[in-house]
């Protein structure tokens, strides 16, 4: 991991893109990482376009402003890619990953103004079939996770245990749905260019 | 050694409540301190605190509350932003000119209007004159270090003023960040128990509280509180003395970065210290000798060792999250500049008024007004004082 890496998500009021910055950043403290995890409120409402981000280092964080140049950018909701310009200010040689079941044809002619690393994951497919429901935040943490290499998926299998313990102590019955998302997610990221 | 965590704002300075353990809590909630009564709040149900919680209904209460709560002997705690502070504004003079020591986190947000929820200072820049002692803090450690000094300092019998303790609504507030806690019992014995001297429920010594101040009195009283805000200085250093004793962490009534050979800086408040801090590094490499002041002692104004950190500058910015709409500049412009110039300093300055109504600050705008400076330092020249960054035009 290089010494600070910033990570902007893009979803929509609902799905869970500010939890799973915040389920980040957490993971991410556990290896002992500095952490931001913080989302942009505008007029909340379900169904709008939210923004949320991540920073984390190896050495204390001390800007308090947006991220305009991220490392990796985070799209839960496809249908943002033709509302949103969610590749702004995102470096070359970082990546965009994408929860879709569009065509990597499709994908890459969306977004032909980006040169760097595109993923998709299929995160509705995950949900489904690990929760029985649509949360597509808990198969996009493991993306960013596998992509940005901030830690190894054995340690943060083991690490998000513990958090979901944690956050869902008084619904146990959800951790281990949550856990298997986690699990198909990391395995079937794919990369389109 | 500390307790490594990661948390809000609003989550460190109600954790700093349950360690304190006040007697009464009493608070309404608004966005964007609404988090620090509701965590507070779950403390007081699953029994961590032995605070009476006072679920009013209106800021005004809120006040009041802790205002006949400290009248009475307890020690008092709320928490507010914005339109919350502006609604508690009869009971904010009268909390400070009967002396008593409540505290306060003021999460920082625009007054409306119109309405806007987001951070900038004009709730803290209104209640500026209050009589209370304001401390500002740059990120989640400082709002929860702040609050943990702040009984101590309030307390004590030179002061007896009340305090609030100031964060940037939603950057700090709202943002997870890495924290250092105090232990638990560390805490109780720093903050220690409150022995108010005179009070109402002591049935020894019968007293009123707040009756009629006529013209034979109250400009005396009013000068005693002047007075307590003089003294509160040292009792502020004092109590900084102690908590660096205890956790390595040292606070000043501002922090000077890199200001030792500076040529030209920055004085700013709250959260865009960090991001400032970033840029003078940056500028440093390229060997210009950028510093920065960030103001953690607002009340009492530390005016004249401001003088003398800044009186040798060649050109100095001072940052302003709040517009005063006077024509002639934001208040801690006019404070700054007012206190070099009774110091016999005469450094080039200019305001900045930025951020308002949670407007972005970014790296670029900081970088902006150091370019600025730079100007005025080639030219001597200074076009308008009153200046503006993150405006579009």
């Amino acid at each position: 991991m290089k010494d600070l890496i910033e990570i902007r998500w893009h979803g929509r009021g609902g799905q869970g893109a500010k939890t799973a910055s915040l389920l980040l950043a957490d993971a991410a403290f556990n290896t002992g990482k500095y952490i931001q995890g913080f989302p942009e409120y505008g007029p909340e409402r379900m169904g709008a376009p939210i923004t949320a981000y991540n920073r984390i280092s190896n050495t204390p964080i001390r800007i308090h402003s947006n991220i305009y140049e991220p490392d990796y950018v985070v799209v839960v909701d496809d249908t943002l890619l033709e509302s949103v310009n969610v590749t702004a200010g995102l470096k070359q040689d970082g990546a965009i990953i994408i929860n879709t079941t569009k065509e990597h044809s499709k994908i890459k002619e969306l977004l032909s103004n980006y040169a760097g690393n595109i993923y998709t994951i299929n995160a509705r497919k995950i949900s489904i079939e690990a929760l029985g429901k649509y949360f597509p935040n808990t198969a996009m943490l493991a993306a960013i996770v596998k992509v940005s290499e901030i830690m190894k998926d054995e340690e943060f299998l083991e690490d998000m245990k513990g958090s979901f313990a944690h956050k869902f102590a008084k619904k146990p019955e959800v951790i281990e749905g949550n856990m298997k998302a986690l699990e198909l997610a990391l395995k079937e990221i794919q990369k389109v260019n | 050694m500390g307790i490594r965590e990661r948390l809000s704002g609003n989550e460190a300075a109600a954790i700093a409540m349950k360690q304190i353990n006040p007697d009464v809590v009493a608070a309404f909630p608004i966005t964007p301190s609404t988090e620090i009564p509701q965590y507070f709040s779950t403390f007081v149900s699953n029994g961590s605190v032995d605070t009476e919680f006072v679920a009013v209904e209106s800021e005004h209460s809120a006040m009041s509350a802790c205002v006949g709560a400290e009248a009475a002997g307890a020690r008092a705690m709320t928490a507010t932003s914005a339109n919350g502070l502006s609604y508690m504004w009869e009971m904010i003079y009268i909390a400070s000119s009967l002396r008593l020591p409540i505290v306060m986190s003021l999460v920082n947000r625009a007054v409306s209007g119109p309405l806007n929820i987001h951070n900038d200072h004009s709730d803290a820049m209104g209640v500026r004159d209050a009589g209370w002692i304001m401390l500002f803090s740059e990120n989640n450690q400082e709002a929860y270090d702040n609050l943990i000094m702040a009984h101590r300092i309030a307390e004590h019998k030179d002061v007896l003023l009340p305090l609030m303790v100031c964060q940037d609504g939603f950057i700090t507030s709202h943002s997870i960040e890495n924290i250092e806690l105090i232990e638990d019992n560390k805490v109780k014995e720093f903050v220690g128990t409150y022995k108010p001297e005179h009070y109402l429920l002591n049935d020894k010594e019968p007293i009123a509280i707040g009756p009629l101040d006529v013209q034979s009195y109250l400009f005396e009283h009013k000068y005693q509180q002047a007075e307590s805000m003089r003294a509160a200085k040292q009792v502020i250093a004092d109590v900084a003395a102690d908590f660096e004793k205890m956790t390595g962490r040292k606070y000043s009534f501002f922090e000077e970065y890199q200001m030792e050979d500076a040529e030209i800086a920055v004085v700013c408040m709250n959260s865009t210290a960090g991001t400032t801090k970033t840029v003078v590094d940056e500028l440093r490499q390229k060997g210009i000798k950028a510093g920065m002041v960030k103001i953690r002692v607002f009340r009492p104004f530390p005016a004249e060792e401001l003088a003398k950190s800044l009186g040798n500058l060649r050109a100095l910015a001072v940052m302003d999250k709040a517009d005063s709409l006077n024509a002639a500049g934001g208040a801690l412009f006019e404070d700054v500049v007012s206190g070099m110039y009774t110091a016999k300093k005469q450094v080039p300055t200019v305001n900045y008024v930025y951020g308002i109504g949670g407007r972005d600050t970014t790296v670029k705008d900081i970088y902006e007004v150091y370019d600025y400076l730079q100007t005025v330092v080639k030219t001597g020249e200074i076009d308008n004082p009153y200046r503006y960054v993150g405006l579009r035009k």
